[in-house]
């Protein structure tokens, strides 16, 4: 299937080379946030309020300076002194960095306990005494809104009551007419409750600012150092850091998936901590703190879908509630504050749809943050792909076959969808075709007839998603007016070896290999001779960092074509050596040869060592080039998803029979990582749609903020996961790749949800939102019996 | 109130003084700069700091450092000499069983132990074997296969 | 993450654990396998002043049938009895339920002593304490006694062990021919508390009657709960479907579940039901083999 240009030893496109990163995780000697270590480091805890609102009467800090070893409490009014009480959002909100008078959602930061080791911090943090008058929260969003409500952000200008924004797209009378008209029409209210990316190591930093060099250099687990960097920069410049003195040193992180994008207040206080005390502050989040903080979804969609009798889809309208807590913090490029909720039209065609949406505030952590989602397409996806079955059920006609008469067709690329989307390639029957015999979709059919008259609750669930990722050409995508383009830089050695650095931070998703096999195609330099490094903002080209899959199409895409700047100074150095004009040499893997005289050739070591040896007149010596790489487009890798389930009724349990993943991400590179990016992702897919949700009570209480009752699934919870590809490149990718770890998040949920909501279909059910557990089942089971 | 240890790890006697209250983890991530054990949560639910002690794999973040006194530690670090690779630690290469690397020492210190018990598991069984161990990265699958081929080869090296 | 300041004192033997628990007084708390004391310290929802670690006290850990009685010691792990082909053989129960007492690692510490001592009706051990009806050996610096499991749970983390008393033996009556035992839990993943569990035991005369029956349920009642009722019903009577489904409905009726992040109280009832059905279903099966 995969035709590798390269031989193994090269390791270009194609083929499953074995990890270069892994020796130093295997041993135990990865480095990571927490295991930094500086002379002279102290320890900093977060002081957290209990309480979802409330004002702040007071802050006494004696008793925790009493207790030998706590050096400081920083409290907001201590920051206010720098104006650095507040900072900005990627989405131009504003969010505290310490409260001085308010705590806005349970779990905010309060004060800042710092210490000469972290027992004592954390015996200090619990010795500061607050004193709160808690106030009535606004936890149900569609309160958010009513005349009697608080207003949450009375300090943000012209702001009359709890709405962020309204956002729209589409032609709303069109698609209004359209629905009125058409044969049929399903309509449901889809929730897509908070998640929480839970990465196995949580967020952390070491801020070190050195009092002599005016250097602050910050350890930090981001996925973007360069953006933090110039966030730092803007927001603590008055105070004197200004960007060529402020290093950022993303080491190895412990899974991003989103989560460690945001720049949180427990950062900034670190930073200002250390600029005040002039030693290292290390701040680690526990798991427990982690996970009250900065989620993902809390979107209250109410989809129509509209069609003619024989099922052809006509029109799908939604109109959203998005719950974003107190202030919008989301990590979404700043045209799109709904991320690409617009891709929410799917794989399908059809002319007309209309999005609709209202942000609100309520007292909850910042909501709306990424999480492998794509900016938003978990949610697009969802929604489209549960009314798709819904739409199903009610005309009475099988899924796949609905699904096929209503794609987009292969001829259709490049196709217009109905909200603006451009979308590259895709040969979506293909992938379907290939999903269902796989699985063998018709045996299963045939079981599930068969197993409905024995009464048994068996389920089969699709989905075909259309995903967009890359971010993205600069005339529409920036994150806080810095362009979304992404870099790299190339430095060949003499010896014929490469270093190479990129504007990217991988967090697991295997660079250190996979950029060297991109170089390794392009210059036919073996894999194992190209070395790649990422993060320290002091020597790594800029770029807008990794999460929403956008690292092959940007950076994958710098990587090729700074090759291929280094392959036309090399074939004007090889044109001296061979002492031919440049029109006369040709190019294979690895080699310049004359043409028509292949025995006359030159490696690209020879052309590398020539470069610092026996340069050409009139040439720049050295062998190395750059490039920023701003992408015309973005790319749209889809799949098929299929999920067989059999239900319990007595208990409610759901046991995942089969679950089979097709994949279409354009030409591959590694197809064992992308694999591996598909697995992880169906995990952490089915883990919303069985498994995860933050639940929270009336009073804004979060009531499984540890992991005892945050369920991220093991091993047992997680199916034998069947994968396979289909493959139509992009035509704009100078590699036709496309990214891919996000797919299977955005996929599986919808497949799960709808092959349970399948199963279940027989007693009456036609939705359930996720996490769909055995109790919500059997519940509406019940229900549905009376 | 400070105690003196006294322990075996990695093969090497250290006697240190401790802190009642001081977890395992910290006494090995911080007083032995041994960082490859690491820390995931504080409910003792995803095996991030699995060791082994006295040859059983357990949770270093849910034991107290003086309660070890006496005791023989492995940690990922001791699990083979230096620049090799101990079967299991080359299986996990082989499957492509770790991405970010994070739960990856503890999970290959469970694995050890398990597979000292479990010599020729099935998939099944080796899922329940590592279920204290949670992996947000690589979904699981090539993980199981990296367990099998290490029971695989323990096999073959046991003929 | 980080236990509030408390002193720690390992006992060498059980003399110099009563000693200890005795000098220091009520501040101070025994820790065997830690991981159900340790985990409420961390969060800092307990606070002892002083540990006292008994995990140390020899020749307190084995598995043994003796003075036709099976005699488990206190301080045996939870792995330990999972791997104890006499417990496999005869007491199938144990195996149920160690599969889905926590994960490996930590029923590598875990005792059984500490799980029953915890007083939690949460715990799994309890309830089959209950079913196999079990007596504890408790000893103290006033000697030694028995205290049987019906006596032995009082309240939410409340015990009828005295001040300074420690479990020391599980005694449970040896199983004979015609005996069987079921555990099973349902739980919303791997490694979590029960949303019910239900835990029989019982044995089958030479006739197929129902000699002994014992039925406990996990973490349906703020007590370990033994399911009298059911067991009334089915001692003496051969066991037929439509007595299981009649225990199931008692189990049902009788558990005192609450509403809570596993599920609605009638949801929980109902899930009692079923796996007592069931359970009563596999003892049966391993009886009659």
């Amino acid at each position: 299937m995969f035709n590798c240009k390269t031989s193994p030893e090269i390791g270009g496109m194609g083929h499953s080379v074995k990890r270069k990163e892994d020796a130093r995780f295997l041993h135990g000697k990865g480095n990571y946030v927490d295991d930094v270590k500086l002379p002279g480091m102290l320890s900093m805890v977060m002081v957290r309020s209990p309480y979802a609102y409330a004002k702040i009467k007071s802050i006494n800090k004696e008793k925790a300076l009493a207790i030998d070893g706590v050096l400081a409490v920083i409290t907001g009014e201590d920051l206010a002194q720098y104006n650095l009480h507040w900072m900005p959002t990627l989405l131009s909100d504003q969010q505290m960095v310490l409260p001085t008078d308010t705590v806005m959602h349970q779990s905010q930061e309060v004060c800042a306990v710092i210490a000469t080791d972290r027992y004592i911090a954390v015996d200090g943090a619990e010795a500061v005494e607050v004193d709160y008058e808690p106030m009535k929260a606004i936890v149900d969003p569609f309160k958010a809104l009513d005349s009697d409500a608080p207003l949450l952000r009375p300090e943000k200008e012209g702001q009359k009551d709890n709405q962020i924004y309204h956002w729209e797209r589409g032609d709303r009378a069109k698609t209004d007419e359209a629905i009125a008209n058409a044969d049929v029409v399903v309509k449901e209210r889809i929730f897509l409750p908070r998640i929480h990316v839970a990465s196995i190591e949580t967020c952390g930093c070491v801020a070190s600012y050195d009092k002599d060099t005016e250097k602050l250099t910050v350890y930090l687990t981001t996925q973007a150092p360069h953006a933090i960097r110039t966030v730092v920069a803007l927001v603590a410049g008055h105070v004197g850091l200004s960007e060529e003195k402020i290093r950022i040193i993303s080491p190895d992180i412990g899974g991003g998936f989103g989560g460690k994008v945001p720049v949180y207040p427990s950062y900034v206080v670190a930073i200002a901590a250390t600029f005040l005390i002039g030693k290292p502050v290390k701040w680690i989040e526990d798991r427990s703190e982690n996970l009250v903080n900065g989620f993902a979804r809390d979107y209250h969609m109410d989809c129509e879908l509209a069609a003619t009798k024989e099922g052809k889809i006509q029109a799908f309208k939604v109109k959203t509630l998005a719950d974003h807590g107190y202030t919008d913090s989301s990590a979404n490029p700043s045209k799109y504050p709904t991320g690409m909720f617009s891709i929410c039209t799917g794989s399908y065609d059809y002319e007309h749809a209309f999005a609709e949406l209202d942000a609100v505030y309520t007292n909850k952590a910042p909501g709306g943050v990424a999480y492998r989602c794509s900016f938003r397409v978990t949610e697009a996806v969802h929604a489209i792909e549960r009314m798709v079955d819904k739409l199903a059920l009610k005309i009475g006609k099988d899924p796949a076959e609905l699904r096929m008469e209503n794609f987009i067709k292969k001829e259709q690329f490049p196709y217009s969808s109905p909200l603006g989307w451009s979308y590259d390639s895709g040969d979506y029957h293909a992938t379907l075709k290939k999903a269902m015999e796989m699985i063998g979709y018709d045996d299963y059919k045939k079981e599930q007839v068969e197993k409905r008259k024995q009464g048994k609750l068996m389920g089969i669930g699709l989905c075909t998603f259309t995903e967009v990722v890359g971010a993205g050409p600069s005339k529409d995508f920036d994150i806080l007016g810095i362009a979304m383009f992404d870099s790299a830089e190339i430095r060949v050695h003499p010896t014929g070896k490469a270093l190479a650095r990129f504007g990217t931070k991988s967090q697991g998703q295997g660079h250190e290999t996979t950029y060297a096999q991109i170089l390794a195609e392009e210059l036919g330099i073996s894999y194992k001779d190209i070395e790649i490094d990422e993060g320290d903002t002091d020597t790594a080209p800029y770029g807008l960092g990794t999460y929403a899959s956008r690292s092959t199409p940007t950076a994958g895409a710098a990587a090729a074509m700074a090759a291929r700047k280094l392959r036309d100074k090399g074939k004007k150095i090889a044109a001296y050596l061979l002492e031919v004009s440049e029109e006369d040499i040709e190019w294979e893997i690895g080699k310049y040869f004359v043409k028509g005289a292949p025995e006359k050739s030159k490696t690209i070591q020879d052309v590398a060592f020539a470069a610092y040896t026996n340069i050409p007149p009139g040439m720049e010596p050295g062998f190395e080039a750059t490039h920023y790489y701003d992408p015309p487009n973005l790319t749209f890798p889809n799949g098929a998803y299929i999920c067989v389930v059999e239900v319990e009724e007595a208990t409610g349990a759901i046991d995942v029979k089969r679950f089979v993943a097709i994949d279409d991400c354009g030409n591959i590179i590694n197809p064992m990582i992308v694999e591996g990016q598909v697995h992880g992702g169906l995990t952490q897919g089915i883990a919303p749609a069985m498994y995860e949700g933050i639940e929270y009570d009336d009073e804004g209480n979060v009531l499984n903020g540890t992991f005892m009752d945050y369920l991220v699934p093991t091993a047992v919870e997680s199916p034998h996961w069947e994968t396979g590809h289909t493959i139509t490149p992009s035509p704009h990718h100078p590699l036709g790749a496309k990214g891919v770890a996000e797919s299977p998040t955005v996929g599986a949920p919808p497949a799960i949800a709808n092959a349970i909501i399948d199963a279940l279909s027989p007693l009456g059910i036609e939705h359930l939102d996720i996490p769909i557990t055995p109790a919500k089942v059997w519940e509406a089971i019940q229900t549905h019996k009376k | 109130m400070k105690h003196e240890i006294t322990l075996t790890i990695n093969g090497e006697a250290i006697t240190r003084e401790v802190d009642s209250r001081l977890l395992l983890v910290h006494f090995i991530r911080e007083h032995l700069s041994l960082t490859g054990t690491h820390i995931g949560c504080d409910t003792s639910n995803c095996g991030a700091c699995t060791i082994l002690l006295d040859g059983k794999s357990i949770k270093s973040c849910t034991y107290l450092a003086v309660r070890a006194d006496g005791s023989d530690i492995t940690t990922i670090e001791g699990v083979a000499p230096d620049g090799s690779n101990h079967i299991v630690q080359k299986a996990f290469h082989d499957q492509h069983a770790l991405h970010c690397g994070f739960c990856t020492p503890g999970m290959v210190i469970r694995t050890i132990d398990f597979l000292k018990h479990n010599p020729n598991p099935t998939e099944e069984e080796i899922r329940w074997g590592i279920s204290g161990n949670l992996c947000r990265c690589t979904g699981y699958n090539n993980i199981v296969k990296a367990v099998q081929q290490a029971a695989d080869e323990m096999q073959k090296e046991s003929v | 993450m980080i236990p509030s300041n408390f002193t720690y004192h390992k006992a060498k033997s059980l003399q110099d654990a009563f000693a200890l628990s005795t000098s220091l007084g009520e501040e101070a708390k025994y820790m065997s396998g830690g991981h159900s004391l340790l985990p409420m310290m961390k969060l800092r929802f307990a606070t002892p002043e002083h540990i006292i670690d008994i995990s140390k006290i020899e020749g307190l850990s084995y598995i043994k049938e003796e003075d036709n009685l099976l005699k488990i010691g206190a301080l045996t792990t939870q792995t330990e009895m999972e791997r104890s082909p006499l417990l496999i053989e005869k007491y199938p129960i144990f195996k149920d339920a160690s599969k889905l007492i926590a994960d490996p690692a930590v029923r590598n510490c875990g005792t059984i002593g500490g799980n029953i001592a915890h007083g939690d009706a949460a715990n799994d051990q309890p309830s089959l304490m209950l079913a196999l009806r079990a007596n504890f050996i408790a000893e103290g610096p006033n000697g030694k006694r028995a205290i049987s499991v019906d006596e032995f749970f009082h309240g939410f983390y409340m015990t009828a062990l005295e001040p300074s008393e420690i479990i020391t033996e599980i005694q449970i009556p040896q199983a004979q021919k015609g005996s069987g035992s079921a555990y099973y839990k349902v739980e919303r993943k791997v490694g979590d508390y029960a949303t019910s569990g239900v835990a029989v035991a019982l044995v089958l005369d030479d006739t197929g009657r129902c000699s002994q029956i014992g039925i406990g349920l996990t973490n349906v009642s703020t007590v370990p709960m033994r399911l009298s009722r059911a067991e009334e019903l089915l001692s003496g009577q051969i066991i037929t479907d439509a007595l299981i489904q009649e225990a199931g409905k008692i189990a049902s009726e009788d558990c005192e579940p609450s509403s809570d992040l596993r599920g609605s109280e009638a949801y929980k009832r109902s899930v009692t039901d079923t796996l007592t059905q069931r359970m009563l279903n596999v003892a049966l099966e391993r009886a009659k083999q």
